[in-house]
């Protein structure tokens, strides 16, 4: 490979101007960046970039996995949009999520990561592993079905019956107008995940100088510095959490289906990632899963886009 | 063309300090007196904020702690009302039945162990090491085809991973890696959420510091492994805890259909949906599906804090 590369970086022909702003040119002076890429980048075209360009594809055809696919143009989203029901469910409470969870969860990240910065390392490490605990430990938010269970052996039932809140149990998970806020709830417990450990990593590269040159510059509280002096250090970790705060409210899925069920009561917990799981994998219609799947695409990456162009502004 | 440099040693070496040792203890005391006395902050807002911190901290933790409590608990208490949170006679009899299960299981449990080591380790060791390569350039480097490389492994992290399973699972079926632990670990190789993060470090890496190397001869290669690796410690160390609980929550799903390349999550799953007469074996697997990612973390987080801390990083 360096042998071939004779014409171009041949040091007795001085190279050009024109050779040096050329494509050609300037991709042989980055074959160092090429190969370093290159075991990452085969991979990731294989496994993302081909599959969503299928998707997009088998959207508008229908498929079952044995026969091949056949096309039908828009039917699956004009199906989807118009007369799927349980779609419209299932988007309404995907956005409910995605409006209730999302800032909520990346501004309690924000908030906890910027607090548990004042204590000294030891208690900062114990706060860290308490507070991202319950988004890594694995599928144990199952225990919220002993503290939600429907008779007096729930602990919350228990709780408030003991409290006399309430006279009967309640059934919490098969009672529609319960549904979709303890799943908030829930969520919220396990969302302080990636985008936290991201805030409190980027806060401690905060130089400390920093705070002491603000405070002589008129910095008066600790708002003030937040504002002025925090979050304009620490914007890529900001970016990044909000990306990951986002793209998890909108994929909620796994408590839906582990708390709820699915289908849950009168898909009070449907969202579009259990719709898309229950056709993608209980009715096998792969082409209606796809349309399903690139709406939620389309949708995802949209309000990504949209937070990113906010959150540049930040501090300025 | 810079001005050539000459670089020796460590970038991080301390300055050697030749004062005599009375006036370093008295700098040392002066420094502890003033770290004391903190800047711009006022009680009320400590008090505000510490109590919302401890308020919201106890409904973080309470499920935890009735995790531990159950998996503590004899049967006759599980089932007790009013329910109680915290464990009355703790025992460890939920984890020797939970013993006595493994070893009737057909597969001998060690096996399941196994593959977990496997795909966890096969996964996170690959995705470490072939996203912060990949990372390297996009942080430091200037090559056609970038912003558009580095603008689809973001819109990558913009959507989940439920979004491609069906093509994926044809591609796999394709590759002919289906059945085998492969078709888990390969594509956890090239999550974006790791590539992006790395580079997002990488960036904060002072370029003076690559082309120092570069004047002294350095090619990329060496670059890469003696200058940028050491150096974002904590980035790689936190791609590492983050693979790690993608990895370790793995059940192998569709891709798995051995019963003898299965991981532990899996048979761990079985058990749990075993109904009641499996309750204390159940609260016990729960303990431990919470526990190794835990202490996993626990013990990253601390090399992740040292690091950050002792390796400030200035222009």
């Amino acid at each position: 490979m360096t042998t071939k590369a004779a014409p171009v970086t041949n040091p007795r022909r001085p190279v050009t101007a024109k050779e040096r702003y050329s494509l050609w040119y300037r991709i042989r002076q980055s074959r160092a960046s090429y190969l370093l890429i290159a075991p990452y980048f085969i991979l990731f075209f294989l496994f993302t970039v081909l599959p969503v360009l299928m998707s997009i594809f088998l959207s508008f055809t229908s498929f079952n996995m044995l026969e091949m696919p056949k096309w039908i143009g828009w039917a699956n989203y004009t199906k989807l949009l118009l007369e799927d029901d349980i779609f419209i469910i299932s988007l309404r409470n995907t956005l409910l999520f995605a409006v209730i969870t999302g800032p909520v969860s990346y501004m309690l990240c924000l908030l906890f990561a910027w607090i548990i910065n004042e204590f000294t390392p030891k208690v900062r490490a114990i706060l860290t592993l308490i507070f991202y605990a319950p988004s890594i430990c694995g599928n144990a938010y199952l225990v919220w079905n002993l503290i939600l269970t429907g008779d007096r052996y729930g602990y919350l039932n228990g709780l408030l019956l003991r409290l006399d809140f309430i006279q009967e149990p309640i059934l919490w998970m098969q009672t529609e107008k319960y549904v979709m806020p303890v799943l908030i709830v829930v969520q919220l417990w396990l969302s302080l995940g990636t985008g936290f450990l991201s805030f409190i990593a980027g806060l401690q590269t905060v130089d400390k100088g920093m705070y002491e040159a603000a405070a002589i510059d008129g910095v008066r509280n600790r708002w003030q510095e937040l504002w002025f002096v925090t979050l304009p250090a620490m914007k890529p970790q900001l970016l990044f959490g909000a990306v990951m705060q986002i793209t998890q409210s909108f994929a909620v899925a796994d408590i839906s289906i582990a708390l709820a069920g699915n289908p849950s009561v009168n898909y009070a917990g449907a969202t579009i990632v259990t719709h898309l799981l229950d056709y993608g994998s209980t009715r096998l219609d792969m082409g209606y899963a796809s349309a399903i799947a690139t709406i939620l695409f389309l949708l995802m990456v949209g309000t990504n886009k949209l937070v990113q162009r906010v959150l540049r502004r930040v501090g300025e | 063309m810079a001005q050539p440099r000459t670089v020796t040693g460590s970038f991080r070496e301390k300055p050697v300090d030749n004062r005599p040792e009375k006036i370093k203890k008295l700098e040392r005391k002066m420094k502890h007196r003033s770290g004391k006395k903190k800047l711009n902050r006022s009680v009320a807002g400590n008090t505000l904020l510490f109590i919302l911190m401890g308020i919201c901290g106890v409904f973080m933790v309470l499920p935890l702690v009735m995790i531990v409590n159950n998996a503590l608990k004899p049967l006759d208490e599980i089932y007790q009302y009013p329910p109680r949170i915290f464990v009355h006679n703790p025992t460890l009899e939920n984890f020797s039945d939970l013993f006595v299960l493994m070893n009737n299981s057909w597969v001998p449990f060690s096996r399941y162990i196994l593959n977990t080591i496997i795909i966890t380790l096969g996964g996170m060791v690959g995705h470490v090491i072939i996203a912060s390569l990949a990372a390297y350039p996009l942080a430091k480097h200037n090559f056609p085809g970038k912003p558009i490389l580095f603008s689809m492994v973001v819109l990558s992290m913009m959507f989940s991973w439920t979004v491609t399973q069906i093509p994926q699972y044809m591609i796999i079926s394709w590759l002919g890696i289906n059945n085998t632990q492969l078709a888990l670990i390969l594509p956890a190789w090239a999550f974006g959420m790791g590539l992006y993060l790395m580079k997002q470090f990488m960036e904060q890496l002072p370029d003076s510091l690559m082309e120092s190397a570069r004047l002294q001869g350095a090619n990329e290669w060496q670059i890469f492994w003696k200058i940028v690796m050491p150096n974002v410690r904590p980035a790689w160390l936190t791609l590492a805890i983050f693979q790690f609980q993608q990895m370790w929550g793995n059940t192998g799903g569709m891709f798995l259909r051995s019963e003898e390349l299965k991981p532990l999550q899996y048979a761990l799953q079985q058990i749990t949906a075993g109904g009641v007469s499996r309750a204390g074996a159940a609260a016990a697997v729960t303990f431990i599906i919470a526990a190794v990612p835990i202490i996993f973390f626990l013990v990253c987080q601390s090399s992740i804090l040292e690091t950050m801390t002792t390796s400030g990083m200035k222009d």
